[in-house]
């Protein structure tokens, strides 16, 4: 009786995936652990409350997530994709932070023909000759961001920048935006050992000497904390204007305190945009975990009612794949950066706001939207992506 | 020149605070004969006890003050509690054991300080620049560590060279079993030994807070760092962890502001900005490697072992 008991049990595991759905699993890889920590949790905090929004329920069907730690890491990322593909056969892949672990976590993800939404990192890679109809991006490309701030920079007539960013995948797609939209000219380009290169002194001393009118840099999580602060220990600050990209954000503010007050960076969401979605979620956001959202949480968040979109339009049936990928293509959810449309590589076309720190009525230090810089933006390597539809 | 000058200043600052490091670790290792990876969590303590009592205290002096004695004491109290038990055991035990203390630690600081990490504020005079020469000015607060450093590592030198407790730590270093019989309490030796480590690893952890952010984590990588320090200093000496210490920070520090210069000159541009800092990041490995192919004991080894 044991035995077949057993058997049974084994057989029902086997036959699972293969019958009827009666949940729509989404693998969640994104960082767990270490100084980085702190982003991955504010991602799953927001997407839990998309979850809590819908119910835990999308198109009839119960949502299960399962949450995998990538530690920062490519080789752990991939891993932790393979794992959630193959042995809990997820439906739905999201999270990623960082663009050097989805870049090695893509493969896996499209072999098994199954879609990867990511909620922050944009490759150039994957936005022109890697794009694939398995991948949908709630964020932007890497370098679209710089791109705004580069415009901006040209609005504020710099004539001669120097920049400074992390030598790894999305480091130079920002410091190669940058470039491609700013007239100026560049009078020198450092890149830092990452994620481990924590004291910035030699690339410091070297701005100084350069002279150059303003300097751009990109450092995502406490990296940037400590640039700051190293920038006004080296007397720089008000000396030479620093401009950024994904360096001041709510998960850095409390750290950067005054630091960050008069420096200017570029976002495609910030947390008073005047959309109803937006004003929902920062606000429950801020009921429920007592903290402002960053635009790591509002990605995750879009994220989540992206994917539930398309299982609502096809009532759960979730093996009718070109049937997601059709109805996600049309973006037709309630975004809180306000509507975009998709571009033939995933990327959303979307706009890009100069925001500024700012002290709330309640003394805490938050960001406010200054200025639309770009409207409607599309990546400058969409007609790299053979993709057509 | 000028900027050569400032990053030479710039190695010299980063190397002082690895000889900080070392310095406990050689001691440690030398006469105790113990490997210790949590000497890194150490100095996140430090850290996090000068971002606790400078907040407290509203002053980073007297912060960092406090967290110094905090340091030493919570040494002291690990070497009685837990390493004790680790020194008639082999080096991997000792790894095992104190790889499960940088868990506990960073576990610990999880639960008391949240994971967020913390920074440090600097009162205002040393959060400026000094014109060191007319152009070239230097963060008044990286002048304040090199002055920190130096005067330690003299303090250490002389402690270690002209006193009897010194007298004994080098005896410890040279050969335990002879000091044990000629009837020094080689346990309280080792107590007040791992205590000053401690301290000194506080002391870097502390003196770094105001310049990176506070955070769980923070004393794995410069751990290495430290590692590679003693290996081209020789185990056990003091005198090779303070000139290797330095020579790595310069290494480092120097070699990351200038390779990209050089290799501009065989490499295109753009080749040459990628592989700086991955050839800058390997400098001081090559260094160490070489040193083991020429000088296995390190530079300044320590005789009679």
């Amino acid at each position: 009786m044991r035995t077949i008991l057993i058997g049974l049990g084994a057989l029902a595991l086997v036959a699972g995936p293969a019958g009827a759905q009666n949940a729509v699993k989404i693998g969640f890889v994104d960082t767990f652990s270490g100084p980085t920590a702190v982003i991955g949790n504010d991602m799953r905090d927001a997407f839990e409350l998309a979850l809590d929004h819908l119910g835990h329920k999308m198109g009839g069907l119960a949502v299960e997530v399962v949450y995998e730690d990538d530690q920062q890491k490519p080789e752990v990322g991939k891993q932790k994709t393979e794992k959630v593909l193959q042995s809990d056969r997820v439906n739905f892949i999201t999270g990623y932070i960082w663009s050097n672990v989805l870049l090695a976590s893509l493969k896996p993800a499209v072999d098994a023909q199954t879609f990867i939404v990511s909620a922050n990192a944009g490759p150039s890679q994957i936005a022109g000759e890697l794009c694939t109809p398995w991948f949908f991006s709630t964020s932007w490309q890497n370098d679209q961001t710089p791109q705004a701030m580069g415009e901006y920079l040209n609005q504020k007539a710099v004539k001669t920048l120097f920049l400074i960013g992390p030598n790894y995948a999305a480091g130079k797609d920002m410091l190669a935006g940058v470039k491609a939209s700013f007239k100026g000219q560049v009078i020198g380009e450092e890149y830092t050992k990452w994620p481990d290169q924590l004291d910035f002194s030699a690339e410091l001393s070297k701005a100084r000497a350069a002279k150059p009118e303003a300097v751009f840099i990109f450092y995502p999580g406490a990296a940037g904390v400590q640039f700051l602060t190293q920038y006004a220990q080296a007397g720089l600050k008000g000396q030479i204007a620093l401009y950024t990209a994904f360096v001041i954000d709510a998960l850095s503010l409390p750290l950067m305190k005054d630091l960050a007050l008069g420096v200017p960076g570029a976002q495609e969401w910030v947390n008073d945009l005047p959309n109803d979605a937006n004003k929902k979620f920062v606000a429950d956001f801020r009921a429920k975990y007592h903290r402002y959202p960053s635009f790591y949480g509002a990605q995750a968040y879009d994220a989540a009612n992206l994917i539930n979109s398309a299982v609502v339009a096809v009532k759960g049936d979730l093996a009718n794949k070109d049937a997601i990928r059709n109805e996600m293509r049309k973006a037709n959810y309630a975004s809180v950066r306000g509507s975009y449309q998709y571009g033939n590589n995933h990327f959303p076309i979307e706009s890009f706001y100069l925001q500024e720190a700012v002290k709330d009525a309640d003394g805490n230090l938050t960001l406010k939207t200054v200025a639309t810089i770009l409207k409607d933006n599309q990546d400058r390597f969409h007609d790299k992506c053979p993709m057509k539809w | 020149m000028l900027l050569l000058l400032e990053q030479c200043l710039n190695g010299l600052q980063f190397g002082l605070l690895l000889f900080l490091l070392a310095a406990g670790l050689t001691l440690v290792f030398g006469i105790m004969d113990l490997v210790n990876l949590a000497h890194g969590s150490l100095y996140m303590m430090g850290a996090y006890f000068a971002a606790s009592f400078s907040a407290l205290t509203g002053s980073f002096v007297a912060g960092a003050a406090l967290a110094l004695g905090a340091t030493l004491l919570l040494g002291v109290a690990l070497e009685v509690v837990a390493l004790r038990k680790l020194y008639g055991r082999d080096h991997l035990d000792q790894v095992l054991g104190t790889f499960g203390l940088i868990l506990f630690f960073n576990e610990l600081v999880r639960l008391v300080w949240g994971p967020a990490g913390l920074s440090v504020a600097l009162p205002d005079w040393l959060n400026r620049p000094v014109e060191l020469l007319p152009g070239v000015f230097y963060p008044a607060y990286r002048l304040a560590i090199i002055t920190v450093a130096l005067v330690v590592a003299a303090a250490l030198y002389l402690t270690v060279m002209r006193t009897r407790l010194g007298m004994l730590i080098r005896a410890g270093a040279s050969n335990r079993e002879m000091v044990g019989a000629l009837g020094i309490d080689i346990r309280l030796l080792y107590s007040l030994v791992f205590g000053l480590g401690a301290a000194l690893a506080g002391l870097a952890g502390l003196m770094e807070a105001p310049i990176l952010t506070v955070q769980i984590g923070m004393g794995e990588n410069i751990l290495i760092l430290a590692f590679v320090v003693i290996v081209i200093g020789g185990i056990g000496s003091i005198r090779g962890a303070f000139l290797s210490a330095i020579f790595v920070g310069l290494v480092d520090t120097v070699g990351r502001a200038f390779l990209p210069d050089l290799l501009r000159l065989v490499l295109s541009p753009a080749a040459a900005s990628t592989a700086a800092p991955a050839l800058s990041s390997m400098l001081i490995y090559l260094l160490m490697a070489t040193v083991l192919v020429l000088r296995p004991e390190g530079l300044f080894p320590v005789g009679g072992r």
